[in-house]
């Protein structure tokens, strides 16, 4: 759904889903999977709706992702990082 | 940071706890980044955006102590502070605290705003300041103020055309709005009245699509957004776009004003609750104050001051200097402050939000997580819910994870609209620890 308009000096590679995704130093998880074409980040609990980020910032928690083994991190907040495995939700309970 | 710079550089212990990874907040963010790629990076960005450069070498030179990546979970009215860095949780306390946690983006409930593929104009910013990224796939900007226009720049300038742009700003507010320019034609209201002007014959020039007076927007989508129809004169239309970007103005981020429990207040004008200060930013809860948008929306240049302002008032509560001291090193800011104050009333007229997104349609989703419509929250009402915070029991709503940050502002205009109260009736949400969800090992593991 994006695309980089500058050059980039220094790609990194992770994981979604198991796939091989390339982001660069600095990203969020959040910008990485967007640029990378990943689709939806997370099915809500409800109704098992797909979800991807709305504010980029922090509030809407809609770009929840288990990073690492570890669930409902907030992917637009987390810095991606070479060799980080990260998988999409399929609608955990709140966290709340 | 304004304020921060300004209690370092006059001998203050300070710390500065910042979520994101750089300095610059919203309007400066990733500015340091951007700043080694050169001159055009920058420039693609805005003249105002380089203008953080300069601030961001002040703050690191400034030698305040400074935690980026630093997400504060819970604040107490006794001062200590609990914040969590690098997947540890660490408690302090202070004597003074400033919070300037800035504005957020009003929510803009219209049908399948919850769509992968529907974000907000800022969030499009946000990728292109912090990421360089720019939309590949058919796009629309929608909405009113100077946000979206500025955005709609920044890509063509990045050199992304946005398929269409939506402008749902009312002629009939921007003719009301002109009976308040004697009063804001300040150099800071001519200035940013000319900066607008700017933005818009821009726009024109560069053969963008514009549909004005935009209302009843729908997206419609299986999975993702596909297109966006709306009304504009008295066509309707319909543009396809894979990515649509939704605006309504900015309102004062509430969770952490909340959460001390400082005293709110409604501003009509602008159309939110904003924390009760006085002139110096202190709030209803001693030693704690807010500077900023978070304290009301005034923009960037406004922040600044507001920030400076707040330091010379913690000086004086420090015991580093007295009253008369404070004044008199305060006044230059303060006139500059008034003059500043004096453009928002014009602009507050002019980018009213609108009726539609305030109280949306009963088959809207309000709270995104929960995924509870306007129609069920006035069915609870007619069934007894007397505030938002007991929509939470009939409903869920807002006790997903975002806590009800989105579906805050929509709650209480829903339910003060069903059950015919003011606003200040209604009141809002009540906030609860963790501002962010904490694991219990990071709990268990706290330093203090
Ligand atoms: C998405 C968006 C984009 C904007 N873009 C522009 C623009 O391009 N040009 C312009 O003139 N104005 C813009 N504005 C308005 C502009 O943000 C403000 O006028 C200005 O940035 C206000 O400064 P501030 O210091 O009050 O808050 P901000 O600059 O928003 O800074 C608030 C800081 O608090 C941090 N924070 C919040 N909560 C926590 C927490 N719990 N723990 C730790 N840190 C926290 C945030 O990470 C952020 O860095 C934008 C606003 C938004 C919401
Ligand atoms: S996209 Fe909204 S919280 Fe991450």
């Amino acid at each position: 759904m994006f695309r980089r308009f500058d050059k980039d000096d220094t790609p990194l590679e992770f994981f979604f889903e198991g796939r091989r995704v390339t982001a660069r130093l600095g990203d969020t998880v959040a910008a990485a999977l967007l640029a990378g074409g990943a689709g939806p980040f997370r099915l809500t609990p409800a109704s098992r709706a797909p979800r991807a980020p709305y504010c980029l910032m922090g509030l809407c928690f809609d770009c929840l992702v288990e990073i690492d083994g570890v669930a409902n991190r907030q992917a637009c907040m987390v810095p991606v990082a070479s060799g980080m495995r990260v998988r999409r939700q399929p609608g955990p309970p709140s966290v709340a | 940071m304004s304020g921060a710079c300004l209690l370092a550089e006059h001998g203050a212990q300070i710390l500065v706890l910042d979520e994101q990874p750089a300095p610059g907040g919203q309007i400066y963010r990733a500015v340091e980044r951007v700043a080694t790629q050169g001159r055009t990076a920058l420039d693609r960005l805005g003249g105002e955006y380089a203008a953080g450069v300069a601030l961001a070498a002040r703050f690191r030179a400034s030698g305040c102590a400074y935690w980026p990546g630093s997400t504060v979970w819970q604040v107490t009215p006794e001062r200590s502070v609990w914040v969590s860095r690098n997947g540890r949780s660490v408690h302090l306390r202070a004597d003074v605290i400033l919070l300037a946690t800035g504005a957020m983006e009003r929510p803009v409930p219209v049908p399948g705003w919850t769509l992968p593929g529907v974000m907000t104009v800022g969030a499009v910013q946000i990728l292109l300041k912090s990421a360089a990224l720019l939309p590949s796939v058919p796009f629309v900007l929608a909405g009113s103020g100077p946000l979206p226009l500025l955005v709609a720049q920044q890509c063509l300038a990045a050199g992304a055309r946005p398929a269409a742009f939506l402008d749902t700003g009312s002629p009939s507010n921007m003719f009301a709005a002109m009976r308040h320019l004697p009063g804001a034609l300040g150099l800071p209201a001519r200035r940013m009245l000319a900066k607008g002007l700017a933005l818009r014959a821009a726009l024109r020039r560069s053969g963008v699509r514009v549909f004005r007076n935009v209302r009843d927007m729908r997206i419609e989508g299986d999975h993702a957004a596909e297109a966006i129809r709306f009304r504009s004169g008295r066509a309707e239309h319909r543009v396809e776009a894979q990515l649509v970007a939704l605006h309504d103005g900015v309102i004062p981020s509430q969770q952490i004003t909340r959460l001390v429990g400082c005293a709110h207040v409604w501003d009509a004008r602008q159309r939110c609750f904003r924390p009760q200060l006085d002139d110096w930013g202190n709030s209803s809860v001693e030693g704690v104050m807010v500077a900023g948008d978070a304290a009301g929306i005034g923009g960037a240049a406004s922040a600044a001051l507001a920030g400076r302002l707040a330091a010379f008032e913690a000086l004086r509560l420090l015991g580093r200097i007295d009253a008369a001291q404070r004044d008199k090193w305060a006044a230059a800011d303060r006139r500059a402050m008034r003059a500043e104050r004096a453009v928002r009333p014009l602009l507050e007229r002019m980018f009213p939000p609108r009726p539609e997104i305030l109280c949306p349609a009963d088959d809207v989703v309000v709270c995104r997580c929960e995924e509870v419509t306007a129609g069920a929250l006035r069915q609870a009402v007619a069934q007894g819910c007397q505030g938002p915070n007991q929509a939470k029991s009939f409903l869920r709503c807002g006790m997903g994870p975002c806590q009800g940050r989105l579906c805050g502002p929509v709650v209480t205009e829903v339910i003060a609209a069903a059950r015919g109260q003011t606003i200040e009736e209604t009141g809002y949400f009540r906030i609860r620890p963790p501002l962010k969800p904490v694991t219990l090992g990071e709990i268990a593991l706290l330093e203090t």
